[in-house]
């Protein structure tokens, strides 16, 4: 007798979680299977890195390099100006990292803690120049720098127009609103000056923001490709980014260096990324979450 | 009388005494927007009337503007733009909602692992993703994609080469790259909407597919919102791949207007014409812009 109640029950009982199980292990499949479509270039990449002409040329394709070469390492390194490339974007990026953490910590923190006249004004004007495309600008910027200044296949026209971005500074300024301002008050009442307060009190505790701003200009100026490119002539100005660009122009594609090359290039962001992976992923939501 | 001229400092002194350091903290930034932004916006729109040369320019009036509507590849470089915009911006951000979506009811370690491995492919550059894709469109049977086609008995394409494909290969590459911000945006804005809601949405009996409609949805709006005026902004301004993978052809195939505006600057010096088709560019994007805020900030309201 008991029987069909136990039947009917049973079912119903459990066909939530059995659909909630179906779905976790559907949710799993597609989760991984993006996994691997969007990490396959990068294996690929790395794989083909470490090929020689031989290998790479031939027909049959090889997830894993069955004779393991740095060959392709090795041509990247003695026929290209690499190390040179390599270390005009250490400079670079290093220079502009600390010019941005410097000046537009000092600028957000001005915009979201200080009162004087005129600072919304500003503060939306330059907020309002984030909507003008790159490329409007990018005519009159490059004369300005190149044929006004005379600047060109210089570090220095490399930099000038990145020394202080908007986007930092609006970072920044949404990092600093959230700092209490009794202690600045209370610094200030002690007689404190401005520059000493910011400098003793506000830098300090602003290190994990000034550490996500550090570390994603630092990637991006890496990372940069279009305004290095339009201002370096000669080869031992460019960038890491130009020079790997420049390698596919040469006459016939060495695909395994061009690998090696972008091996080169993107390692130190992975490893950069993978110890600092925490401030990477808090980082993005900073600025854009709450703008 | 003397005393008192001592005592009171005059106006100026002191307002540098109690905002000097305000402005000399925003000095800098501002050098960097007159000379980089403010001055350039203007000497561009001064530029695209002229006739732009070193040694002197002339005024043209609209002239620029014409040579620009009359120009067959103009109008070419503004469709493919339109087209490589429409097909990947909303793709990617449907892309990234559903990614984010099945993401965020994982612990917090697999949420770790999910977003490092789908942010990975972000940090690496344009560059290297675009050369590791030309590779991937390879003609030959050396590129993966081929390769891949081959098993399955497809022949190889010229996936670049042709012009019925070179665009179609640039915007599936834009499909399955750089998800990585937009889904830990999205995770964040999740973790924001209150559990209450899909817990009295549960005791009405709503299927998930509605809470995922009529909660997740609508309350996950601004982030869309965000995700989509970037991405928009952003594929509108395509050109490093453009310029390593096909050099905007084979014959204009995939030639943005973005490229075009630096083959016409920077190939053949003609910086009047290169001005005004940025800011054709310009008004383009923000108008697509207003047009978005206005469409997704006119119905529901929480």
């Amino acid at each position: 007798m008991s029987q069909p109640a136990i039947n009917h029950e049973t079912p119903l009982n459990r066909r939530p979680e059995r659909k909630k199980a179906a779905a976790r292990i559907i949710s799993y499949l597609i989760l991984f299977f993006w996994i691997v479509i969007t990490l396959i270039p990068l294996y690929w990449m790395f794989v083909m890195s470490f090929k020689d002409t031989a290998a790479t040329a031939s027909f049959s394709p090889e997830w894993f390099p069955k004779r393991p070469t740095l060959a392709t390492y090795i041509r990247f390194f003695t026929e290209t100006d690499a190390m040179r490339w390599l270390g005009n974007s250490l400079f670079v990026s290093s220079v502009l990292t600390f010019t941005n953490v410097l000046f537009c910590s000092l600028a957000g923190y001005a915009f979201a803690k200080l009162r004087f006249p005129g600072r919304n004004m500003i503060f939306w004007m330059l907020l309002g120049t984030m909507m003008i495309p790159a490329q409007v600008t990018l005519i009159p910027v490059y004369i300005i720098v190149v044929n006004t200044f005379q600047l060109g296949n210089t570090y220095t026209a490399i930099m000038l127009p990145m020394f202080a971005t908007v986007g930092n500074i609006f970072l920044m300024k949404q990092y600093m609103s959230t700092l209490p301002s009794t202690l600045i008050q209370a610094a200030r009442i002690d007689g404190c000056s401005e520059w000493r307060i910011f400098y003793k009190i506000i830098l300090p505790i602003s290190k994990p923001g000034l550490a996500v701003l550090a570390i994603f200009t630092f990637v991006a100026t890496w990372n940069e490709f279009f305004w290095p490119f339009l201002v370096t002539q000669t080869s031992s100005m460019r960038t890491i980014q130009i020079g790997l660009a420049s390698f596919k122009f040469a006459e016939s594609t060495d695909f395994g260096a061009m690998m090696a090359g972008s091996v080169v290039a993107a390692l130190p962001m992975f490893i950069l990324f993978f110890s600092l992976q925490k401030y990477f992923l808090q980082g993005i939501t900073i600025g854009a979450v709450k703008g | 009388m003397e005393r008192k001229a001592q005592v009171q400092p005059s106006k100026i002194n002191l307002f540098f005494r109690d905002y000097g350091w305000c402005y000399v903290f925003i000095t800098v930034p501002i050098l960097v927007f007159l000379l980089f932004t403010f001055i350039p916006v203007i000497y561009a729109f001064i530029m695209s009337f002229q006739n732009y040369h070193v040694m002197g320019s002339t005024f043209i009036g609209l002239d620029n503007y014409k040579q620009m509507l009359n120009d067959e590849i103009f109008w070419r470089s503004m469709r493919n733009t339109f087209i490589f915009t429409v097909a990947t911006v909303p793709v990617s951000v449907a892309i990234t909602l559903v990614l984010a979506v099945l993401i965020f009811p994982r612990g917090k370690k697999m949420q770790t692992f999910f977003k490092a491995s789908l942010y990975l492919p972000t940090v690496a550059s344009g560059v290297t993703m675009a050369l590791v894709w030309f590779w991937i469109y390879d003609p030959t049977n050396m590129g993966l994609l081929n390769m891949i086609l081959n098993y399955i008995g497809i022949d190889n394409q010229m996936w670049l080469g042709s012009s019925s494909t070179a665009l179609f290969a640039l915007i599936l590459m834009s499909w399955l790259t750089g998800h990585g911000a937009g889904i830990i945006l999205y995770l964040a804005a999740l973790g924001g909407i209150p559990r209450s809601l899909y817990e009295a949405a549960d005791i009405d009996h709503a299927s998930s597919w509605s809470q995922f409609r009529n909660i997740t949805i609508p309350l996950l709006k601004p982030t869309t919102l965000y995700l989509l005026v970037m991405g928009i902004i952003g594929s509108f301004q395509v050109f490093m791949s453009i310029y390593l993978m096909t050099q905007g052809g084979p014959n204009f195939a995939t030639t943005t207007i973005a490229y075009l505006i630096y083959v016409h600057a920077f190939e053949y010096y003609q910086f009047g014409l290169a001005a005004a088709e940025s800011f054709a560019l310009g008004i383009v994007i923000i108008l697509a812009s207003i047009f978005q805020f206005k469409l997704m900030s006119s119905d529901v309201e929480f």
